[in-house]
């Protein structure tokens, strides 16, 4: 089985013997141990697994390892600051208190980490449709939405 | 399924805590002292029942290591929390209980999950909305006995009367000079005093409450937002396999033959093998176990797997079937009465209008977004477990009997759950990884796929209400009756979720009313799902009863306000049973707060709906508009409680938030097809779960009263469906009787 050489959050991985259509979420999870990035469907349909693939979210449980080789892959777990401070979504996050079981929302937070960057002052509108992807079964949507907002008022594109 | 375990689970579960128990908390209470290697005060708070238990901790010098409030030389305070957190916020809440007493700055307080230790805390499960009601007074004495002991210390140390001392932020305060010893500085002396008696230690008044009510974020917040390893899903031990396993889709079935030997040699399988089970659903079923290297081997082995089930014993179900049979059934009385007062009939001839309506609602998932899993390492005899579980303690039993070895070979560390929902009140994953990793002889992840965890639930049972009320001249309620057609599965008593009381809202409260009920045989296992019972009857009632409200031309905050008549307890001296004066409190905060009576346009209305359920007062008011392609809009849901005291002010918001969307996601467009026995839908393309862009505003508002506090996970769920399918009504004259809304015909 063919060894990958995969860029995730800024380091270069070498991961052996990965089956061809292993998806992206497995092997961050199984074989890198970020474990930020959630599995919940297998299908593409809650948004839990969604990382960032040059800056786009996308489904890591629907995307091949081997069709992310030369790319820049980031996950929750490289989402912070490199100096550690937290990304102005994670702080909002806490501020607004959004988790409940807490399952979904790294795949929340990446979901909207990409919106931000591309829209850095998203209407309702466009957080609703940027975030259609991502389930909450705890029904956190409210404060979802919040604390988009407030990221983006602090500037929470960069 | 005929099953004790599933039926203990329910026992717990959905029985009420009396008064009895509350008042009950006379219990000895008990805390020990040992030295911390730095020195410092360890306070072990269980304020348990089991005095045999207690007396043998007593008698040792060493504690299990856990159990304790921890005040360490430097300040920090440690604090465990005991029960599963389920994403009901309570472990957030439990700390803030014992902080609060305790006189603690909460940002010297670090929260851990504690160890699974029955007799050193007693209960530890999520369920049945009890967390906060069983465990209220045991956090406030531990803190209190704590803060005591620490003003005794610094009252030695400055030579004067410790009743003249007071506590904040984490020091006592001297009662002259007003200078400070921080907790730290005086851990070390607390801990040679002697303990005092938890049951002689004042605890505060509410006025004199700094931390609880307020908004504090969730502990775990930090390293959720960071991606860190929290969950059930999460663990990881060296040398782990990993591990599916396939069981018949219709329960019952059992392994006739499988392709084992192509299976085996598929890349990164390791072992494929037939677990024939113990019968019990709610622990091991029948099936075929996969063992691989990786998730994602095991996942691909798996589509490869070819079964035969055996499926003589197997469900054979069929909804639509069901759906016919009751619709039948529910023109006539019941079989069983449930509970009958005065005469119907005659209120019925008497009444100047009746009315009869026939409502349904379907089976549900309680699709966790984590999906069932769980780690188990068996070695020589014992067993370490790492599992999301809403019941720990029961999860050891199990696990011990299934495998025949002692409960005190069994550990069971509690991850945080991603999802409970009542899901994991069953411990079924945890045995089925117990039982794969003694068979593998390695530590083994199990995981079930999406595709396993819709097939394979313990469901929220579909119902039916037959219905019939009366009215008199002056528009009042005079007489009620209800044909609940329900299911069984041992043909004697109700599945779980399924059953009635004759305590239902109106019954009690009007002369005349009459329950009965008939039950359909069911083979697909039930189980609690948030807000059991409560869930499906306040859809079909609360709407039923805006029905008569409106044959009456009445009003219906008037006419609800009307049937709870004079404030007053329905079981009187028991605090946990619906006060008619508390219903009416929040049905006309709702009201005012979603300003009930506004002149709306056309095609929008609001809808009112009131509901009592694990102690918790309940009234909402949905506001809904449905254009001429029956596409409904939820614009904005109020909510008012009355729960008691709140621990948490963002956290008992959420609850209360997610509650209304999760059953707005159920009203709107969730339900399970079962036909030969198997489920239907199989990922969240045929279950659609709500999504943000149909998401409402949801203004919550609490009464907060004097009484005891009682539990949030459930409560607000239930009157939601009602408030929504009134306001359609309202919005269009239609009458919803069947959910979900989109069998109706309408779109979100």
């Amino acid at each position: 089985m063919p060894t990958l050489r995969l860029s995730v959050n800024g380091r270069e991985q070498v991961v052996e013997d990965v089956e061809t259509s292993t998806p992206l979420l497995w092997v961050l999870r199984d074989s890198l141990g970020l474990v930020g990035t959630k599995f919940g469907c297998g299908g593409g349909f809650c948004g839990a697994c969604t990382v960032h693939v040059d800056g786009k979210a996308i489904r890591s449980c629907s995307t091949t390892a081997a069709s992310v080789v030369g790319r820049t892959i980031t996950t929750i777990e490289g989402l912070a600051h490199e100096d550690g401070t937290l990304h102005a979504l994670q702080e909002a996050w806490i501020e607004h208190d959004v988790p409940q079981c807490g399952y979904c929302q790294t795949g929340q937070i990446m979901t909207a980490a990409a919106l931000l960057s591309g829209n850095s002052r998203p209407s309702d509108a466009d957080v609703d449709q940027a975030m259609a992807g991502n389930l909450c079964r705890c029904g956190t949507y409210n404060r979802i939405r919040a604390a988009i907002h407030t990221a983006a008022r602090k500037g929470g594109s960069a | 399924m005929r099953n004790q375990y599933l039926q203990d689970i329910i026992r717990d579960v959905e029985t009420e805590l009396g008064t009895h128990q509350l008042k009950a908390i006379p219990r000895r209470s008990f805390i020990k002292l040992t030295g911390l290697a730095g020195g410092g005060l360890v306070l072990a708070f269980h304020l348990g029942e089991s005095s045999s238990a207690l007396a043998a901790q007593e008698g040792s010098n060493t504690f299990a290591p856990n159990a304790f409030l921890r005040i360490s030389p430097d300040g920090s305070i440690l604090i465990y929390s005991k029960n599963p957190e389920i994403g009901q916020g309570i472990k957030t809440a439990f700390p803030m209980i014992v902080a609060e007493e305790l006189d603690a700055d909460w940002s010297d307080v670090v929260v851990e999950q504690s160890e699974i230790n029955q007799a050193l805390y007693g209960r530890q499960a999520a369920g049945g909305s009890r967390s906060i009601p069983s465990s209220w007074d045991e956090l406030r004495r531990a803190g209190a006995t704590a803060r005591s002991m620490l003003v005794a210390a610094a009252a030695r140390e400055w030579g004067v009367s410790a009743s003249d001392c007071t506590t904040a932020m984490s020091a006592v305060v001297h009662p002259h000079d007003g200078s400070r010893l921080g907790y730290g500085e005086l851990a070390s002396k607390a801990a040679a005093l002697p303990v005092p008696d938890g049951n002689t230690i004042a605890l505060k008044e509410r006025k004199d409450w700094k931390l609880l009510g307020t908004r504090v974020t969730g502990v775990d917040n930090h390293a959720l937002v960071t991606g860190q390893p929290l969950f059930g899903i999460d663990q990881k031990v060296p040398g782990m396999l990993y591990a599916t396993y396939d069981k018949c889709p219709a329960t019952g079935g059992s392994v006739r033959q499988a392709n084992l030997d192509e299976i085996r040699s598929l890349p990164g399988v390791r072992d494929a093998f037939v677990l024939e089970g113990n019968g019990q659903v709610a622990e091991l079923m029948p099936g075929v176990a996969i063992v691989a290297t990786s998730t994602w081997a095991a996942f691909s082995a798996k589509r490869q797997l070819r079964v035969t089930w055996d499926e003589s014993g197997a469900s054979k179900d069929s909804w639509s079937g069901s759906v016919e049979r009751a619709r039948e059934l529910a023109k006539q009385p019941g079989t069983e009465t449930i509970g009958s007062s005065g005469d119907v009939e005659e209120a019925f001839s008497n009444a100047a209008k009746t009315l009869e309506g026939f409502y349904s609602y379907p089976f549900l998932s309680h699709a966790t977004l984590e999906p069932q899993n769980s780690t188990a390492w068996y070695r020589d005899g014992t067993i370490e477990i790492w599992a999301p579980t809403q019941t720990p303690q029961r999860g050891i039993s199990s696990v011990a009997k299934l495998l025949g070895i002692a409960e005190d070979q069994v550990t069971l560390h509690q991850t945080r759950v991603g999802g409970g929902f009542g899901r994991r009140l069953m411990n079924d994953s945890v045995c089925e990884a117990a039982a794969i990793s003694k068979q593998t002889g390695a530590p083994v992840k199990l995981q079930w796929t999406r595709e396993d965890d819709m097939a394979h639930d313990f469901y929220r049972v579909g119902g039916f209400h037959g219905l019939k009320g009366s009215v008199d001249e002056t528009g009042k309620l005079t007489a009620f009756q209800d044909h609940f057609v329900t299911f069984t599965a041992d043909g004697k008593n109700p599945v779980s979720g399924g059953n009635i009381t004759d305590s239902e809202f109106p019954a009690p409260l009007i002369d005349h009313f009459r329950i009965t009920q008939t039950m359909l045989p069911l083979g697909t296992p039930c189980g609690p799902w948030r807000a059991p019972r409560s869930n499906g009857i306040a859809f079909a009632v609360q709407s039923f009863i805006h029905e008569l409200s409106e044959a009456a031309g009445r009003d219906h905050l008037e006419f609800l306000l009307e049937i709870l008549g004079r404030p007053r307890w329905l079981d009187p001296g028991n605090t946990r049973t619906l006060n008619t004066g508390r219903a009416a409190d929040v049905i006309k905060l709702a009201a005012e707060k979603a300003e009930w009576g506004k002149r709306l346009p056309e095609g929008r209305g609001l809808g009112l709906a009131f509901y009592f359920s694990h102690a918790g007062h309940f009234a909402e008011v949905a506001e809904v508009s449905v254009d001429a392609n029956r596409k409904v809009t939820v614009h904005r849901v109020t909510v008012a409680a009355d729960v008691g005291p709140i621990v948490n002010l963002s956290g008992a918001e959420n609850q209360c938030q997610g509650a209304v969307i999760d059953g707005l996601s159920t009203t709107l467009g969730l339900g399970l097809s079962i036909e030969k026995g198997r489920v239907q839908e199989s990922n969240f393309d045929q279950y659609p779960l709500l999504r943000i862009g149909s998401a409402p505003e949801v203004d919550v508002h609490f009464i907060q009263s004097e009484y005891a506090p009682t539990g949030l996970g459930e409560p607000a769920l239930p009157p939601i469906a009602p408030a929504v399918c009134n306001a359609i009504f309202a919005a269009t004259g239609y009458r919803v009787r069947e959910l979900p809304l989109s069998k109706e015909g309408f779109t979100v």
